[in-house]
């Protein structure tokens, strides 16, 4: 304790020991877990609103506004269709539009979120510097704003489906708790870029290459029974997956006749909410160890 | 006071007009460090970033500043301490330490509850109309959306950027610099505060704004336990502050009565001109 240079004249203390003495808390201090997602809680209504911001602000200087939510989407499966739809002369999967664009725009949620997820404190260190509150405020909102813009292009989704031939079943209703499954996934690898982003700004030209070699481990733009072709451990490792378990999913609701990899419902349900939990605890608590971390440098 | 902690120690219960003083905020030996990127300069050609990643040392386009130097002292409650010194001296970062928003390299800096930094930096959304930076920058500081709602009108109101026309509507990057401080700090100064950190928050705005926000400001004062005031306006420091704290260079110089440390400071300015 001789290293402090200054001792309280009056007690004799030193800085720590007076500190101490009444009760006072390390500014900035790393909360529990438990009181972290209490106060995360608290904070519900500020994700809420960030989210619904940053939303509206990524239209604010578009003259369409927020018409691009849905044209953004049509546009990307308009191109990837003429390329491996006409061009290519895809014909081994039956109703290929919808087989490609259930894929792509469900990989899409993930994508964008994880891209958007690199910057989540390095490109609000002005708002972290300024203000209290739990950061994973922002990994987290970033998530739901992801979310509603994937519900836009759940809607071109369906309007694609339907215009495509594909009756409308009670599978349907499945897509509901993979895309949930999926949004807890989201988080969990948001949260963990958000940190790895937070120290190594390098990331960010690192992840649209990872995420586009991701993409086309997924089975997303061809047909998903090529995985049957590689050695047995490889077809494991891709049947296992995670963007593929939830693409999977998701023609497994919406698609009649899509060709499958894992043909069982019961494995995809598993993997899927094994994934979500697993991803999601696990970025969860990564981000939260270094909750102090933020804001530096 | 000695004496008066003396004789305290037992009977503080009889003696109630006896007081120990009670610190709010204690900093011990706090180093900070900021690591800066300097953008592309010498030595970012591929090659040398290469050789770095396997040599592992640090990019040369990463400098360190150390900006705080191992500075310790103890604030009381109901005390009015005034930070001076030149410009990049130390003293937004140990205001921000203090704050807990800036983590310190090493010691530690201790406080009661959680003090609010008033600055003038406060980032918004700038995509955003004023109204809903309002929205946002309340909910952040922890107000429920009830509060929000009941307060938004005031805080427009106080900030005055409704005088010429509908500016609450507006973008923020449509604003002028001086309206989008005064909306800052007007959103910063609606919510109460155990430790108030000022930070040259008065010193945008104009002339009837400034008498607004200085009538807020001791307001905020006579709620708050312990007050930090960051100025170059020597004046404004001397009218609310009986303590100072003189840092230069990230280590503190003086640390004691406003006067003395004021005259000190003065002596010190003119002798560099």
């Amino acid at each position: 304790m001789a290293t402090t240079a200054l001792v309280d004249p009056e007690t004799g203390l030193t800085q720590a020991q007076l500190a101490a003495r009444h009760g006072l808390r390390v500014a900035g201090e790393r909360p529990s877990v438990a009181e972290y997602s209490r106060q995360l809680w608290a904070y519900r209504h500020f994700i809420a609103a960030y989210a619904n911001a940053k939303l509206v602000a990524s239209f604010s200087n578009a003259r369409l506004g927020q018409l691009w939510q849905v044209l953004t989407p049509l546009t990307n499966a308009a191109v990837y269709w003429v390329i491996f739809g006409i061009v290519l002369k895809q014909t081994s999967i039956p109703n290929f539009i919808a087989y490609l664009t259930t894929g792509l725009f469900i990989f899409n949620f993930t994508q964008s979120a994880v891209q958007a997820g690199t910057s989540a404190i390095s490109g609000n260190l002005g708002l972290i510097r300024a203000l209290h509150f739990p950061r994973a405020s922002l990994p987290l909102a970033i998530v739901v704003t992801q979310f509603q813009e994937l519900l836009a292009s759940m809607l071109v989704l369906i309007g694609i489906v339907l215009v495509t031939g594909e009756p409308i079943t009670f599978e349907w209703l499945m897509l509901i708790p993979a895309l949930l499954l999926q949004a807890v996934f989201n988080a969990g690898a948001v949260l963990t870029v958000a940190r790895l982003g937070a120290r190594a700004t390098d990331l960010r030209q690192v992840i649209p290459f990872l995420m586009r070699t991701w993409m086309y481990a997924s089975g997303v733009v061809y047909s998903v029974t090529l995985f049957q072709n590689l050695p047995g451990w490889a077809a494991t490792l891709a049947q296992y997956n995670p963007m593929l378990v939830y693409i999977e999913l998701g023609r497994y609701a919406l698609l009649e006749q899509a060709p499958l990899l894992n043909e069982s419902l019961t494995q995809l349900w598993l993997a899927a909410a094994g994934w979500a939990i697993v991803a999601g605890a696990g970025g969860y608590l990564y981000f939260w160890r270094g909750e102090q971390e933020y804001g530096r440098g | 006071m000695v004496d008066q902690f003396e004789m305290s120690n037992e009977a503080t219960v009889t003696l109630p007009r006896v007081e120990e003083r009670i610190p709010t905020v204690v900093v011990d030996d706090a180093h900070v460090i900021y690591r800066v990127h300097k953008g592309a300069t010498g030595g970012s050609s591929p090659v040398a970033a290469f050789r770095r990643l396997v040599k592992r040392t640090n990019a040369p386009n990463i400098q360190e500043v150390h900006a705080v130097r191992g500075v310790s002292f103890t604030a009381y409650r109901g005390e009015a301490v005034g930070l001076i010194g030149s410009n990049g001296s130390g003293k937004s970062t140990i205001l921000r330490a203090i704050a807990g928003l800036l983590p310190v390299n090493r010691g530690a800096v201790y406080t009661q509850g959680q003090p609010s930094l008033l600055g003038v930096n406060a980032a918004l959304l700038n995509d955003l109309s004023g109204e809903r930076n309002v929205t946002l920058g309340c909910l952040a500081m922890g107000m429920s959306p009830e509060e929000v709602a009941r307060r938004a009108p005031e805080i427009i109101e106080f900030s005055g950027i409704n005088e010429r026309g509908d500016f609450a509507s507006l973008p923020m990057r449509t604003y002028s610099s001086g309206m989008a401080a005064r909306l800052r700090f007007a959103i910063a100064a609606a919510k109460k505060h155990d430790v108030l950190l000022i930070d040259e928050a008065l010193a945008t705005g104009d002339e009837g704004f400034r008498k607004r926000s200085e009538q807020r400001v001791r307001e905020l004062r006579e709620g708050a336990g312990t007050v930090f005031l960051v100025s170059h306006q020597l004046a404004s420091i001397r009218d609310t502050c009986e303590r100072s704290i003189w840092l230069e260079s990230g280590v503190i110089r003086m640390d004691g009565p406003t006067d003395e440390v004021l005259k000190a400071y003065g002596e010190f300015a003119k002798s560099k001109r």
